[in-house]
């Protein structure tokens, strides 16, 4: 008995770790195989212009939203520490900064893996599930070619895009809050959102977006090309396609802060901070 | 028991196996095809019937053994000439399978614009011929798949399957979920588009009845996990009429004596 329950914790960390490997190397089989086929062309007009209305126009709405709320709760969560110390007049800063090179992207990227990406993998999955990309085959075409390039490439030209708008309108909607209901100087608020946030800052964000938009595309359409069978089995592939990219987005965000401060260090050695920068 | 003989087979499977996880669905399967015979797979559910047939489109691969399509083997063909040899075969899948995103029209221009057909007019001509050969009025092509019947579905998955001329059609389950009038008239187009145009069909099908008015020749899957490792998958190989007058005891308990009589009318 005792032997067994020693064991059993080390077989499901045994299949845990085996489904994982199993996991990531089907991802990377499928990656390269978008990837592969990204060099045989452009996808034909009337079927990537459908698909980045579907992505594009139709997220804007959810955009909006996500990045006006990003921006005000920004700015009544940093009012009152910044106020203490007297330096409520660079909220400007903190908060484009952390618009732009952070939350923007990051928030974004999120909601657009719940409308975008699990639409696509129940949408993907649906067909697996109707034979409708076996019928694909049938008829001579390339079901990864014809489905899931387009869907790849709107994914990364639009979430860039549509994380831009978030942006903006995150840093308006944080300077009407600020200026207008908590009395921050205006002036002041755009002067060091100015001084502190830079081109790198910017390209840092949509650099990220760009990760997060391959990586929600990836994970979605390898999710509904794998869906199980029945309405189970869509439901499964739409929520895993959520949870894994919710995982990417967080795990691809750490990794490119690390490796894109380092770069900016390395760079500028001598870069200051919203804190102590700008004094005097 | 028969076995179809010609020079060349459209279709030849030599030892095909296929095993899901530690399911085997297919083991050992030995199966040739002669062009131009209308053949229909039986079997109780799970006997891989349908897998086979997936495998024989390749829309399934083999786990091992050797598929030919026209003499040549499949697993020796480069992609693009798989692809080019698959646009010789057309399958109607059990549930029609039509694109729901896609009018009627662009369903069965799909294959042809795929294979590269750019010419407009050429397009809408064989869309509208095919869907009158399978007896549907051409101003159904600007509908969608969900604004239709599921027998009139059925025949859109044909017309769309026929748009590329091929040589060997595939029928999964052809009349499954159709009413007596409906299954007779898909009946009767496979049996029309074998007469007209010479195709070899491959059928699977539970419905005998099918068996009675389309096939030259029956095969019978059984599942492989009722069955001894020495034991042939395929259990029986021969005409409607063969297949009525066996006395094997699986055959015998799959076909039930009430059909009995009708195969043998065939």
């Amino acid at each position: 008995m005792a032997g067994l329950s020693i064991t059993r914790p080390i077989s499901a960390l045994g299949q845990l770790t085996s489904s994982f490997v199993n996991g990531v190397g089907e991802l990377t089989l499928f990656a390269t195989g978008i990837f592969k086929r990204l060099r045989g062309g452009m996808p034909r007009r009337h079927v990537l212009i459908p698909i980045l209305h579907e992505i594009g126009v139709r997220s804007v709405p959810v955009i909006l939203v996500t990045g006006a709320f990003i921006g005000m709760v920004l700015a009544v969560q940093t009012y009152q520490q910044f106020k203490l110390m007297h330096m409520e007049t660079r909220m400007g800063a903190i908060i484009t900064m952390t618009l732009v090179a952070e939350l923007g992207p990051v928030l974004a990227a999120t909601m657009l893996a719940g409308r975008v990406g699990s639409a696509m993998a129940a949408e993907l999955g649906t067909m697996r599930v109707t034979e409708q990309i076996h019928a694909i085959t049938a008829l001579g075409a390339d079901p990864v070619r014809y489905l899931v390039v387009p869907r790849f490439l709107a994914c990364v030209i639009l979430i860039p895009m549509l994380t831009a708008i978030a942006d903006a309108i995150g840093i308006f909607s944080g300077w009407l809050f600020s200026c207008v209901v908590l009395g921050v100087n205006s002036f002041q608020y755009w002067q060091f959102a100015e001084q502190f946030v830079t081109g790198w800052d910017v390209m840092a964000g949509l650099t990220k977006s760009v990760l997060f938009g391959c990586g929600i595309a990836i994970i979605a359409c390898q999710q509904g090309f794998q869906c199980g069978a029945g309405a189970e089995g869509v439901g499964r592939a739409a929520t895993q396609s959520f949870v894994l990219s919710f995982i990417a987005i967080l795990g691809l965000d750490f990794l490119l802060n690390v490796v894109l401060n380092t770069t900016y260090y390395m760079i500028w050695p001598q870069a200051v901070s919203i804190a102590t920068g700008g004094l005097g | 028991m028969t076995q179809s003989s010609s020079i060349v087979p459209a279709m030849k499977l030599s030892g095909i196996s296929c095993v899901f996880g530690t399911q085997k669905v297919l083991w050992d399967v030995d199966l040739s095809i002669a062009s131009g015979e209308t053949v229909v797979i039986v079997g109780e559910s799970g006997c891989g019937k349908s897998v086979t047939m997936k495998v024989m489109m390749q829309l399934i691969p083999q786990t091992s053994g050797e598929l030919k399509w026209f003499g040549q083997d499949v697993g020796s063909m480069k992609p693009k000439q798989v692809l080019a040899n698959r646009l010789r075969l057309g399958y109607l899948f059990q549930g029609a399978a039509l694109f729901d995103s896609l009018t009627i029209f662009e369903n069965v221009a799909f294959g042809l614009r795929h294979a590269g057909e750019t010419d407009e007019d050429l397009i809408e001509q064989t869309v509208i011929g095919r869907l009158t050969e399978v007896g549907l009025s051409a101003d159904i092509r600007f509908k969608r798949p969900s604004e239709i019947s599921g027998g009139m579905q059925k025949r859109v998955g044909l017309a769309r399957a026929l748009a590329l001329g091929p040589d060997v059609m595939f029928y999964d389950e052809p009349t499954t979920g159709l009413d007596p009038v409906n299954s007779r008239r898909i009946d009767d187009l496979i049996d029309s588009v074998r007469q007209s145009r010479g195709v070899t069909g491959i059928i699977v099908t539970h419905d005998l009845r099918t068996v009675q008015r389309v096939a030259d020749r029956v095969v019978m899957f059984y599942p492989r996990a009722k069955l001894d490792d020495s034991e042939s998958q395929v259990i029986f190989d021969g005409s409607p009429s063969e297949l009525a007058e066996s006395n094997d005891p699986k055959v015998r308990e799959y076909i039930g004596d009430e059909l009995t009589s009708g195969l043998l009318a065939a």
